[in-house]
C-alpha cells in the first residue's frame, strides 16, 4: 500500500490522541509485571493481543489465578466491541486484498475506529486514511508497554498505581456512554459487579455484563425510540 | 508455560474478532438485533469492571471509599475533558493526597 495524502491526514488526526495512550499503555504494562508475567512476555502481550483493556483484565486474572479459558472467555467478551468495528468498516474495504485485509485487521482499535469514523470529508482514502491513525497508534502502545513492562518491578508496592486500571477505564467508558441503554447497561451492570463480588475468578464481571445487556435490550423492546437518544 | 498460553488466546481472540467482518465473512452482514447487543457491550462490561475496584475493599463492600470519590471525581473530569491522562492524574492525585493524610 502506498502512502498518500489520506494517510498523513490520519496519522495527524492521532497524533493529539498521543498524551492519553502512552499512560494507558505504561499501566498496562505495568499490570502484566506486577501480575507475573516477565518483561519479554508483557512485551509479547502487547505484540501478538494488542487489546489494551482484554490485556488489562488478562493481568488481573493471571494475577488471582483464574482458569485459562476463563480468561480467554473473558478478552473475548471485553473484545466484542472489535466485531462491531470490523463490521461498520467493511464497506471502506472494497478494493483491499486479503493479504492487506489481515495487517489492517490486527490494527483495529477503539482510537483507530473513532478517527476513522470522524475524519474530514477531505480524506477521499479512507483505507488509507484509517491506516494513518492505526500505525502510530500501534507504535505509541507498544512503545508504552515496553517502558511499563521495564518500570513494572520497580514502583514501590506502596503507591496504589493499580488504581490506575480502573480510572484509564473510566476514561474509556464516559465518551463511549452515548445513548440511554448503554448508560442504563452500565448501571445495572456495575450495581450487579458490586453485589457478585465474592464470585470467584471475577465471574461476577460476566454476571454483570449480562444482566447489563439484558436491561438494556428489555429497555430498548418496550421503547424502541430509546436506541437513539 | 500458562502464560504463553494466555498471550496466545487471547491474541487469537482478538484478532478473529477484528478480522471477523473485514476479512472472514466479507460480504455478509451481521443480524441487526445482534449489532445492536455489541454496542451494549463495552458500557457493560467496563462498568463491571470499574464498579468493584471502585466499591469493595478487603472483600466488603464500602459506599464511604476514598477509591469511590477518587473514582467519581476522575469520571467527571473523563466527561468534561475526555483526555485520559487527565482523568488519571486527577483520580490518582486524590488517592495519593488521601493516603499522605492518613485517611485512605
Amino acid at each position: 500500500m502506498s502512502l498518500s495524502p489520506s494517510f498523513w491526514q490520519g496519522l495527524r488526526a492521532f497524533l493529539p490522541l498521543i498524551p492519553g495512550v502512552l499512560p494507558f499503555s505504561m499501566v498496562a504494562g505495568i499490570a502484566a509485571v506486577q501480575a507475573g508475567f516477565s518483561p519479554v512476555q508483557s512485551i509479547a502481550f502487547s505484540l501478538i493481543g494488542f487489546a489494551g483493556s482484554a490485556q488489562l483484565i488478562a493481568s488481573q486474572m493471571v494475577a488471582g489465578g483464574a482458569p485459562l479459558l476463563l480468561i480467554v472467555g473473558s478478552a473475548l467478551i471485553v473484545n466484542l466491541r472489535f466485531a462491531l468495528y470490523s463490521a461498520s468498516m467493511l464497506p471502506f474495504f472494497g478494493g483491499v486484498s486479503t493479504p492487506v485485509r489481515w495487517p489492517l485487521a490486527y490494527l483495529l482499535t477503539d482510537q483507530a475506529y473513532a478517527l476513522t469514523m470522524g475524519r474530514p470529508s477531505s480524506a477521499t482514502d479512507v483505507v488509507r486514511y484509517y491506516a494513518g491513525a492505526a500505525l502510530p497508534m500501534w507504535l505509541t502502545w507498544q512503545v508504552g508497554t515496553v517502558v511499563g513492562a521495564l518500570l513494572g518491578t520497580h514502583i514501590p508496592a506502596t503507591l496504589p498505581l493499580e488504581f490506575a486500571v480502573p480510572l484509564s477505564f473510566i476514561a474509556l467508558v464516559i465518551p463511549a456512554l452515548r445513548t440511554r441503554p448503554q448508560v442504563l447497561a452500565a448501571v445495572v451492570s456495575g450495581a450487579v459487579a458490586v453485589a457478585a463480588h465474592a464470585l470467584p475468578f471475577r465471574l461476577n464481571l460476566i454476571v454483570g455484563a449480562a444482566c447489563g445487556i439484558a436491561a438494556a435490550l428489555a429497555l430498548q423492546s418496550v421503547r424502541p425510540g430509546q436506541a437513539r437518544k | 508455560m500458562t502464560i504463553w498460553l494466555v498471550i496466545l488466546g487471547v491474541g487469537v481472540v482478538s484478532l478473529l474478532l477484528r478480522a471477523s467482518s473485514l476479512v472472514l465473512l466479507r460480504n455478509r452482514r451481521l443480524p441487526p438485533r445482534l449489532a445492536e447487543s455489541l454496542g451494549l457491550v463495552p458500557a457493560s462490561v467496563l462498568a463491571a469492571l470499574i464498579a468493584p475496584d471502585l466499591l469493595v475493599q478487603h472483600g466488603q463492600v464500602n459506599v464511604l471509599s476514598v477509591r469511590l470519590l477518587a473514582g467519581l471525581l476522575a469520571a467527571l473530569v473523563a466527561w468534561k475533558t475526555r483526555n485520559v491522562l487527565w482523568t488519571l492524574v486527577v483520580g490518582l492525585g486524590l488517592l495519593f493526597a488521601a493516603q499522605a493524610l492518613g485517611w485512605a
